[in-house]
């Protein structure tokens, strides 16, 4: 599924939306040490963390994520507001906890 | 008494996301030109950028003190504070063989350069410096204290990389004299909900990456002297006179 699908299906809040949407989304990955998901994020992944802060943007950037989503009514600080759309991230927002917020991606992206 | 407005919380262009710009003569430079008494150089785990700012300080009649931010395996980060340079850097390699061996990719994270004094830069680090080391939490107070160091949990009230956030609290079993907020209107609030920081002295610094955001001198300790011992000294005890 693209992501532009994906944002619509979710309804999750768009913090902000990179110039990636047409990206073939792989699969939900949940994780919030950035050590760890600098390894093991899949690519063109839905990444669903807590860590609103610039080193994600980064981290997604890096392992060629295909969009974040912050769970927990997180909000992105402004840097990494800054850095989403520099780096052309897209970030969006649930307010569920991340295993509710995983599992409405998952079950988005195999209906 | 000696009082001294301080900032011991600054980064240069050693840490990746730290500007271009933060470089010793700007650092050490903006510090003398706020009316700075005291500053500290807290890269990301890394000390190599700490001679050349406190060459300079020297120079400028201000303190700087060889400090690190360092990142636990939780990504809490801790401001660890040395007494002098050669301690420092001791600390420095024990801590470079704790990081993941992830190479920096300067494009997406920024460039991570070591100068000297002059503002030359004289080497780069290779790995990437904003990661999570092998050193727990709960190990940081004696590894620093072996290189003679102290702790201070950095920005305890943020709700990334902080103490509090990352763990959820703090564990009854610390030994952590000082801890550092960001915002000091909320210190009321954190200290209700968290008992342990009633014991502890508290210290508002910059975290600044920006020139510009190097502290005003607006906080201050107490210390003895201007000389770096009796400043973390200081730093570990918790008196009436303190400003929080």
């Amino acid at each position: 599924m693209k992501l532009s699908e994906f944002i619509k299906k979710s309804n999750f809040e768009i913090v902000s939306e990179g110039d990636n949407t047409d990206t073939e989304l792989s699969k939900v990955f949940c994780c919030d040490l950035l050590s760890i998901v600098m390894s093991k994020n899949p690519a063109n992944s839905v990444w669903i963390t807590v860590m609103g802060n610039m080193n994600s943007v980064a981290v997604c950037v890096l392992t060629e994520g295909g969009c974040i989503v912050l769970a927990e009514d997180i909000s992105p600080d402004e840097v990494m507001l800054q850095k989403a759309k520099q780096q052309g991230v897209t970030v969006l927002k649930s307010s569920l906890p991340v295993f509710d917020t995983g599992l409405i991606a998952h079950n988005i992206l195999n209906a | 008494m000696l009082k001294l407005y301080y900032d011991l919380h600054i980064h240069s262009c050693l840490s990746p996301c730290g500007n271009d710009d933060m470089l010793p003569s700007n650092i050490v430079g903006m510090a003398a030109l706020k009316g700075l008494d005291v500053i500290a150089l807290t890269d990301h785990n890394s000390c190599k950028n700490c001679q050349a700012v406190m060459e300079l300080a020297k120079e400028y009649g201000i303190t700087a003190i060889a400090g690190m931010e360092l990142t636990t395996s939780e990504e809490v980060h801790v401001v660890c504070l040395f007494p002098s340079l050669e301690k420092a850097m001791a600390f420095d390699s024990f801590i470079h063989k704790k990081l993941p061996q992830i190479k920096n990719d300067e494009k997406i994270f920024g460039k991570q350069q070591i100068c000297d004094k002059d503002d030359t830069i004289t080497g780069t680090e290779e790995f990437l410096l904003i990661n999570a080391t092998e050193i727990n939490f709960d190990e940081v107070f004696d590894v620093v204290s072996e290189f003679g160091g102290i702790m201070i949990p950095a920005h305890i009230d943020k709700s990334a990389n902080s103490l509090i956030s990352n763990l959820g609290f703090i564990p009854p079993d610390s030994r952590f004299a000082c801890a550092e907020v960001k915002h000091t209107g909320f210190l009321d609030k954190l200290t209700k909900q968290h008992g342990y920081l009633k014991n502890c002295k508290i210290i508002s610094d910059s975290d600044a990456h920006y020139i510009e955001n190097i502290n005003e001198p607006v906080h201050y300790i107490y210390s003895e002297t201007k000389e770096i011992p009796d400043i973390l000294n200081a730093l570990k005890q918790k008196s009436d006179s303190d400003e929080f």
